[in-house]
């Protein structure tokens, strides 16, 4: 009897969960949904905020604990025609350029950020998937830029421009700006996939990297490919980024071109990456081409600040 | 009869002679029930998140080679799939749960299987964002639970052991194993193991699991240094974090064991209700 009860109630216990379960993917699935979701990252944001300052600087780490292998992780290899060419020459015609809302638009060699003011730090470097590295970094910080470019009154954003192709938009060239929705690549749905997706995408021939293939993408931070182009069918997405003017000037926040005492090798982003420290790894946009200083971020990808961002990952990445 | 203010709650006797008492006040009964949701979305999509990268480690950084934990699948010599859990240097064939399990009829390369994920597709993006969400919730009913039990006094009164729970501990671990439930007055109070478990639960796991997963946060790490190092690394603290979770599991898992058999009905009524049945005892009869 009290078995049978017993069983009744497991049995309705299992069927409840279920429907709840099932029940959160379909929530999660919706608009609303998606907004009640996102209700954790601002209040994460502004806790987290009221607890520092917009100095206050990541853990610092002895010599002793750098990571014997700073783990690549994403794009680890740019496949794109225009980034192949200038790291087959050593990334000297590399030109990084500041833009957008800025006094003075800049196009800096790596000679010229080398010679700017120069920060050093042995950081850890948190990736969303779970595991931590701890490398030394070099580069210049981003503050140190902006300030030479001068910042227009306007400007809260800084978003960085990458050199690698994540994936294709659908449909034609400049049809539209909305998600790849039935295309028929192969979509990373985290940074870890992302080499999964290089080779697959290599070896179905459908990527803009291969030297034989037909299509070279043209590049938008305005280096032109080194090939005549060919029509271009398909519009790249490149890795984008951005952070607010709170990270951009803390002291911590550089434009790495070394690691560990090295120049940045391709996998962790050569020539030139960003560190903002007291975030977690997607931030640290690698291939970094140009900076652009906007005054909002809606008109930047799809609207979310960043090309992991726009796939559902919190803006605000400090947990 | 030993003086605990908690033998001496009202009582009241209906018209069959059943003894009845106020077991749970309502701000205890909510909070139990939203703790169990928020804990039931927090334990999938925290398993979800693991998924994105199925090992652990000590200290401040992974050592890829060396993992304290990896849950993985790996290839037998004759070409098929196999999962496996692998602790130091032991490894357990886990397939079908744990590192390869089939979902929705294909078998598919993940550390816990689809139906105890949230969400069920491998989604770390979405499984985040349940997961910090709930984190507040639980944070705000364990703050609610906590101040209420503090200043309405029922923390002591309901999880402090009395001096006589104390002495008799022997007695009351062997009543236990024994399946022996405490009756009539004696059910007013939880015994002394309950008590210790919850406040164990209460006052260590649960801040340990939140603190452990603020120690990740690498914005918490900046404004709060020491909290990481307190864990011993950020890799110590999501190892915590994980070990924790499964502690917190194996307590619900003996809880909701406990309630079924010392009285499934008496236990949810008062849950749900706060009415607490005492049993039609000697002491009435009289």
């Amino acid at each position: 009897m009290i078995l049978h009860r017993r069983k009744i109630l497991t049995a309705g216990a299992g069927l409840m969960g279920t429907a709840l379960l099932g029940g959160c993917d379909r929530f999660a699935g919706t608009e609303a949904g998606q907004r009640t979701l996102r209700v954790g990252e601002d209040a994460n944001e502004y806790v987290q905020r009221l607890l520092m300052s917009p100095t206050t600087l990541a853990r610092e780490f002895p010599a002793s604990m750098i990571s014997p292998w700073f783990k690549p992780n994403g794009s680890i290899d740019p496949p794109d025609r225009g980034y192949r060419a200038l790291a087959a020459q050593n990334f000297s015609d590399f030109k990084l350029a500041v833009d957008g809302l800025v006094q003075t638009p800049l196009a800096l060699s790596l000679a010229d950020l080398r010679a700017l003011p120069a920060r050093t730090q042995i950081t850890r470097h948190d990736c969303v998937e779970g595991w931590s590295c701890i490398g030394q970094w070099a580069g210049v910080p981003l503050g140190e830029v902006l300030k030479k470019a001068g910042l227009k009154p306007q400007a809260r954003y800084a978003v960085f421009h990458c050199a690698d192709t994540l994936e294709y938009e659908a449909g034609p060239k400049g049809g539209g700006k909305g998600r790849a929705q039935g295309a028929s690549l192969w979509r990373p749905t985290h940074p870890g996939a992302v080499r999964e997706a290089y080779l697959q995408l290599a070896a179905a021939d459908d990527w803009g990297g291969p030297a034989t293939a037909t299509d070279a993408p043209k590049d938008d931070w305005g280096q032109g490919s080194p090939a005549p182009e060919p029509e271009e069918t398909r519009t790249p997405i490149r890795y984008y980024e951005s952070i607010d003017l709170y990270d951009a000037f803390n002291p911590q926040t550089i434009l790495a071109y070394d690691l560990n005492g090295k120049p940045l090798p391709v996998s962790n982003g050569a020539p030139l990456r960003l560190r903002v420290e007291r975030q977690l790894g997607y931030k640290q946009a690698k291939y970094v081409m140009r900076v652009e200083m906007v005054e909002s971020l809606a008109g930047i990808g799809q609207g979310g600040g960043g090309y992991w961002e726009d796939r559902g990952y919190e803006w605000y990445a400090g947990i | 009869m030993a003086a605990s203010p908690a033998l001496e709650a009202p009582e009241t006797v209906d018209r069959t002679g059943r003894r009845w008492f106020y077991r749970h006040p309502l701000v205890i009964r909510l909070a139990h029930w939203v703790n169990a949701a928020v804990l039931l979305v927090l334990l999938m999509s925290g398993l979800q998140i693991f998924n994105a990268h199925p090992a652990l480690y000590w200290g401040a950084t992974s050592t890829f080679d060396n993992p304290a934990l990896a849950i993985t699948d790996v290839q037998g010599s004759d070409g098929r799939s196999r999962g496996v859990v692998t602790i130091g240097s032991h490894t357990l064939d886990t397939t079908g749960v744990l590192g390869l399990s089939k979902q929705g009829g294909i078998e598919v390369e993940r550390a816990f299987p689809s139906w105890a994920t949230l969400p069920a597709d491998q989604d770390l993006a979405t499984g985040r964002r349940w997961h910090f969400l709930f984190a507040w919730f639980l944070v705000l009913n364990g703050a609610v639970y906590l101040l209420y039990g503090v200043f309405s006094g029922q923390l002591r009164r309901r999880l402090i052991p009395d001096g006589d729970q104390i002495r008799d501990f022997g007695g009351s671990v062997r009543e236990h194993l024994l399946l022996r439930f405490p009756e009539g007055t004696e059910a007013k109070r939880y015994n002394v193991i309950q008590k210790l478990t919850y406040l164990v639960l209460v006052l260590g796991l649960l801040p340990a699991m939140v603190l452990a997963g603020l120690a990740m946060s690498p914005g918490m790490d900046a404004a709060w240094p020491w909290l990481t190092e307190l864990f011993g690394g950020r890799q110590s603290a999501r190892s915590v974090h994980f070990i924790a979770a499964g502690l917190i599991l194996l307590f619900v898992v003996v809880h909701v064991l406990l309630v079924i058999v010392s009285g499934l009905v008496n236990n949810m009524r008062g849950m749900i209700t706060g009415w607490f049945s005492l049993g039609r005892d000697r002491e009435t009869a009289r």
